[in-house]
Formats: structure tokens, C-alpha cells, sequence
């Protein structure tokens, strides 16, 4: 009688029960192959990653402490401070490269104020620029596809290509800026890549053009995944298609938001390209990242010195870094 | 019925205006984009205006001046006087090893991430992720001295280290992109429903056949979207060939478009019309893959 009465809920029970078993057991009961291929599936990329992406970034932060130019071994004997440096040589200096970098090194700070300026122009124009595009393509107007193609278009060249097609735009007796503009003469020419009051802006201009693209298409991403019945609510509502946006959209799309907000930070922290291709990071186009690949390329090489500007580059990269992995896997979470 | 009677007279006055505003606001619409469009297009058109006359004409008239000649004769200078097709190989010898090493190794590590239930399975996917957000410049130090230090056999290096060699300018971009690449596709997979993997785990598979049989079809899209932003980025990469790579004829051809820069500093049109070649595969990956470029975007900025 009991038992009879016990089969039909084991009848319906099995597939949660068995689930719930099967899933632990899953777990536990790997086989002994299967326990190899995790290893290698897993530890192949892992070691991979570690050695080539987290210890140099671990290495950048020990190496910044020292005085090394590259040449001979690394001791971890302090450096004396009277000797010349040709004798001062791998050893380790405590937070002298950083006190360099701030008082006597001429190029930190205008690269600081230049890494600043980028990133505000960034904030405060390309991103905008992007999502404003973004929003009116979303509109579904005539021709939406060609304007979005075009407007991408950019994203797909190499920084180094957007360089060197500026350069004609920008070329002082030649090119079309100051042809149209009519200062293309000898004497009343605008050296717009020369002159460095003048030339973060001018490839502040290329450094937009490409990124408003990417901004727009990362936007219209997370516009086409907006619940479509909040927009229908609100224009039922009564709302125009801007209070819809602001009061609507906006908010909703809280998450891109942030995506976007931290992919331009780390756009913005990465100019080295451009500004490289442009004249090498020279004369008005300084930048943190330049920097730090000037002193490890070429002779006279100073590996403590270019790591802790690395280690300058890497603090400031940490703030957007870990607000998008805080805001990525805080919901991964609490999904879980 | 007599609700509908009722409420249709409310409804209709609010339309026309609205309508009408609607009207203006995509004329203007269309003028904005139509005017950003064109000027947007304009350095690209300009440089290839510039690519497609004679030296001797702009040298007399100027960039901005009507075609007295038009040639391709600067294409193939470019082509042949600059070594370019050597240039595309050592890009091609870089960026397919480097796209299908990547996409099979980060596949691999997002299938045991999000269907082996490893403790740390979080922290090693915020660990791969944050891997790729870092500016590459914050670990080019120490990897610079690593790459001087680590010996390759003569077969994978010409130079027997692994800097200034192909093989190491494939580790290094298989290194960076397997963040973003595990990010993605560990979101792509989460979509499998898990009565799949059951279904298959009464049949008795193994681990392996349930990666390769089961898991991988089922993320061709995300892996076509991977494949070509990957592609693209490669391709395009500037820093790594420009810093672990001294020699200028192992160069991809991205960087390479430097050292032209000051080998033909005369001969702007040529410049020009090198810039133009080195963008046909980017250009060709666009025109043909755009909609699967875009869904890797969107991929990676969103969450599945």
C-alpha cells in the first residue's frame, strides 16, 4: 500500500531528482580523461595569460622600483646613492623613479595634462557625438543603414592609417584644411601638426572621428535590446521622442552606460598610435603611454624609470577597469 | 464598442500636430546625417584623391585642385618599391595563426568556466577579462626583457628569441585577446540550456564530445563575430609589431606604413596610395563581414 502510494510522486519526482543527483554527482565524478581535458583545456590559456599578460603587470610594479638599464643582472641591493650610474646599475631604488618622474623629468606633467585633456574631450565630445548618432539612426529613418555604415567606417582602419590620411588634411601647404581656410602659404600657414598649442587638438579631432563611430555602434546595440513596449507606454503617454529618451530610455540603458563610459576611459588611456605616427610623441603630443615606450626602446635603455610610469598608467586604468568588472559580474552575481 | 467610439475622439486631436513636429524632426534628422556622413568621408576620399594623381601634378597645383592627370601608377610603386606584398604576408603569417589559436584556446576555457563547476570559476573569468582592459603599455616592460631572455629554436625564430620574431608577436596578441574572447563566448555559452549537456551526459559523453560536438556548433555565430573583430584588431595592431619587433622586413604591414613614412617623405602620393592598400582588408572584412562585426560588439558590450 505504501509503496503504491509512493510510485506516482516518484513518477513525476525523477527528472528534479535525478537532476539535482546527476549534477552533483556531474561534478564529482569526472572521469579521469575528462579530468585531463579540463586541465588542458583550462591551463593552456590560463598559463598562457599569466605569463604573458599578469606577471609582466606584476613585474612592471616590482621593476618600478629599481635602476636597471637592461644591461646585466638585477641584484636586490639597494642602490648607493653617491655612485655615478654606470656603477648604480640593478639594484633597487625605493620610490626615486616616481620623485624623478614628478620633479625633474619635463615631460611627465604636460603627458598627464594630456592624458586629462583626452579624456575629457572623450567624455565631453566623441562619446556624446557617438550616442547622439546612435539615437537618430535608432529613429529608423530613411537611409539609417548608409549613415551607420559610413559613420563606422573609421573604427576599421588601424589608428596608424587614420595618421597618416589626417596628415593630408592637415598638411600645412597642401592640405585641405588650410587651402580652404586660404593660410596655405609660406608665411601664414597653419602648422597644425607642428605647432604644440595646436596639435593634441588637431588629433584630438582624428582620435573623435574614429571613436564616435565605436561609441555609436555600442550604443545602438543596447538601443535595439530596449524593451519596445516602454517606448510604445510612454508615447501613449503622450511623451515626445525627447522626454521619451531622457525619461524612458535613458535610464534603462544603465548598464551600457556604463560599458561605454568605461570602454572610453580605456580608449582614451590608450592613445599611443595615433600620436606616435603623427611625430613620435614630441613637442606637444606627450603622452603617458609614449613615455613609457620611449625608455625601454633604443640604446640607452631605463627600465626602472619607463615601469613606474607604466605603474602611473596602470593606477590611473584601474578606476574604469574595476567599475566594468564590478558592474559585469556584481549581476553575474546575483544571477547565480 | 462604445468604449472604442468613445475613446477614438480623445485620441485623434493629439495625432497631427505630433505628426507634423515629427515630419521636421526627421527632415532634420536627415540633414544632420547627411551633412556628419559627408564629413565624415571626407579624409578618407581626400587621401584617395591625393593617391590617384601624379606626383608632378600636385607638386604644381596642390592637393586641392582639379585632376589634370589621373593614374595608378602610384598604387603599383607602392606595391612594388615598398616590398608591400612581403609586408601583407608577414600580416597574413600573424594574424590567421594568431585568430584561430585564440578563439579555439578561449572557447576551451569559456566552455570549463561556465559548465565545470571550479570554485574560482568567477574570479578566473574576472581575471581574464581584466587581462584584456589593461593598456598595453603598462606591461611592454617587462615583457620586452622576457622576450629577450626566452629562447626560441631557429625554426620558429630567425633571430633564436623570441623578440623580433612572428612566433612572438602571435603569443603576445593570442595573449591579450584571450580576456575579451573568454568574456564573450563564456556569455554566448551560459545561453546552452543545461537539458542539452544532461541529454548527453545519459548518452554517455565525455567531456570532450560535449565541448566539441555539442558546445562549439552551437557558438558558430559568436565565434564568426569573434573571428572577424579579431581579424580586424590584429591586423591593425600598431604597438606590439612597432615595439617587439626591430627589424623593419619581419614588420607587419600596419607598422611598416612607419618606416615608409620616412623612406618615401617626398613622395606624399605614394604614401597615399600605400595607406589605401593596406586598408583593402580591412575595408573587404567590412563590406562583406559588417554584420557579423557588429554583433561581436554588441557581444562584448552587453551581457547575453
Amino acid at each position: 500500500m505504501s509503496s503504491t502510494s509512493q510510485a506516482p510522486p516518484a513518477a513525476t519526482d525523477p527528472p528534479k531528482t535525478d537532476r539535482r543527483i546527476r549534477r552533483r554527482r556531474g561534478v564529482r565524478k569526472l572521469t579521469r580523461r575528462d579530468r585531463i581535458v579540463v586541465a588542458l583545456l583550462l591551463g593552456i590559456p590560463l598559463l598562457l595569460d599569466v605569463a604573458f599578460v599578469w606577471i609582466p603587470a606584476i613585474g612592471t610594479i616590482l621593476l618600478s622600483f629599481t635602476k636597471w638599464n637592461g644591461v646585466g643582472s638585477l641584484h636586490t641591493t639597494t642602490c648607493k646613492p653617491n655612485l655615478p650610474s654606470i656603477l648604480n646599475n640593478g639594484c633597487v631604488y625605493g620610490v626615486q623613479n616616481y620623485h624623478q618622474a614628478a620633479t625633474i623629468y619635463p615631460e611627465f606633467w604636460p603627458a598627464v595634462r594630456h592624458n586629462l585633456i583626452w579624456l575629457a574631450v572623450f567624455v565631453l565630445i566623441a562619446t556624446p557625438l557617438g550616442m547622439l548618432f546612435a539615437v537618430l539612426i535608432d529613429r529608423g529613418i530613411k537611409g539609417s543603414r548608409m549613415y551607420q555604415s559610413i559613420l563606422f567606417l573609421p573604427v576599421m582602419l588601424s589608428l596608424a592609417l587614420v595618421g597618416i590620411i589626417w596628415e593630408f588634411m592637415y598638411s600645412q601647404n597642401l592640405g585641405l584644411i588650410n587651402t580652404v581656410i586660404g593660410r596655405n602659404g609660406n608665411d601664414n600657414a597653419i602648422d597644425w601638426l607642428g605647432n604644440p598649442h595646436l596639435n593634441l587638438w588637431a588629433v584630438l579631432v582624428e582620435a573623435c572621428w574614429r571613436q564616435s563611430g565605436y561609441v555609436m555602434v555600442l550604443y545602438l546595440a543596447g538601443l535595439k535590446a530596449v524593451d519596445p513596449t516602454l517606448r510604445e507606454a510612454a508615447t501613449v503617454d503622450g511623451a515626445n521622442a525627447w522626454q521619451t529618451f531622457w525619461r524612458v530610455v535613458f535610464p534603462v540603458m544603465k548598464p551600457i552606460n556604463i560599458v561605454i563610459m568605461v570602454v572610453t576611459v580605456i580608449e582614451s588611456l590608450r592613445a599611443f598610435d595615433l600620436v606616435y605616427i603623427t611625430n613620435k610623441g614630441i613637442n606637444g603630443l606627450e603622452l603617458l603611454s609614449v613615455l613609457v615606450t620611449s625608455n625601454i626602446v633604443g640604446e640607452t635603455q631605463r627600465v626602472g624609470f619607463g615601469s613606474a610610469l607604466g605603474v602611473v598608467l596602470l593606477a590611473i586604468s584601474l578606476v574604469p577597469i574595476c567599475a566594468f568588472l564590478f558592474q559585469t559580474f556584481r549581476r553575474e552575481e546575483t544571477r547565480q | 464598442m462604445t468604449t472604442e467610439t468613445l475613446s477614438r475622439p480623445v485620441v485623434q486631436p493629439a495625432v497631427p500636430p505630433k505628426k507634423k513636429g515629427r515630419a521636421v524632426g526627421q527632415a532634420a534628422t536627415q540633414v544632420f546625417l547627411i551633412g556628419a556622413s559627408i564629413l565624415w568621408l571626407l579624409p578618407i576620399a581626400f587621401a584617395l584623391y591625393v593617391a590617384i594623381r601624379p606626383y608632378s601634378d600636385t607638386s604644381k597645383y596642390g592637393y586641392v585642385s582639379m585632376p589634370h592627370h589621373l593614374t595608378l601608377q602610384n598604387f603599383k610603386d607602392a606595391w612594388t618599391q615598398s616590398d608591400m606584398k612581403h609586408f601583407f604576408w608577414n600580416s597574413v603569417l600573424i594574424t590567421v595563426p594568431a585568430v584561430i589559436i585564440v578563439l579555439a584556446l578561449a572557447s576551451g576555457v569559456a566552455f570549463v568556466l561556465t559548465r565545470v563547476n571550479v570554485k574560482i570559476n568567477v574570479a578566473l573569468l574576472i581575471l581574464f577579462t581584466a587581462g584584456n582592459l589593461l593598456p598595453q603599455q603598462v606591461i611592454i616592460t617587462p615583457l620586452f626583457r622576457i622576450y629577450l631572455k626566452i629562447h626560441l629554436p631557429h625554426f620558429l625564430s630567425g633571430s633564436g628569441l623570441m623578440y623580433n620574431s612572428i612566433f612572438g608577436l602571435i603569443a603576445i596578441n593570442v595573449a591579450f585577446q584571450l580576456g575579451f574572447c573568454v568574456f564573450v563566448l563564456s556569455n554566448y555559452m551560459k545561453s546552452v540550456p543545461e537539458e542539452m549537456y544532461e541529454a548527453a551526459l545519459v548518452d554517455g559523453a565525455s567531456m570532450w564530445t560535449r565541448f566539441w560536438r555539442l558546445t562549439l556548433p552551437l557558438c558558430r555565430p559568436a565565434l564568426a563575430a569573434l573571428a572577424t573583430l579579431l581579424t580586424t584588431w590584429i591586423y591593425n595592431d600598431f604597438f606590439w609589431a612597432i615595439t617587439l619587433m626591430s627589424s623593419g622586413d619581419k614588420r607587419p604591414v600596419t607598422s611598416a606604413l612607419a618606416n615608409l613614412q620616412g623612406q618615401f617623405v617626398s613622395d606624399q602620393n605614394l604614401i597615399a596610395a600605400a595607406a589605401m592598400i593596406a586598408a583593402v582588408p580591412t575595408l573587404v572584412v567590412y563590406i562583406l563581414l559588417q554584420k557579423q562585426f557588429i554583433a561581436g560588439l554588441s557581444l562584448g558590450s552587453s551581457k547575453g
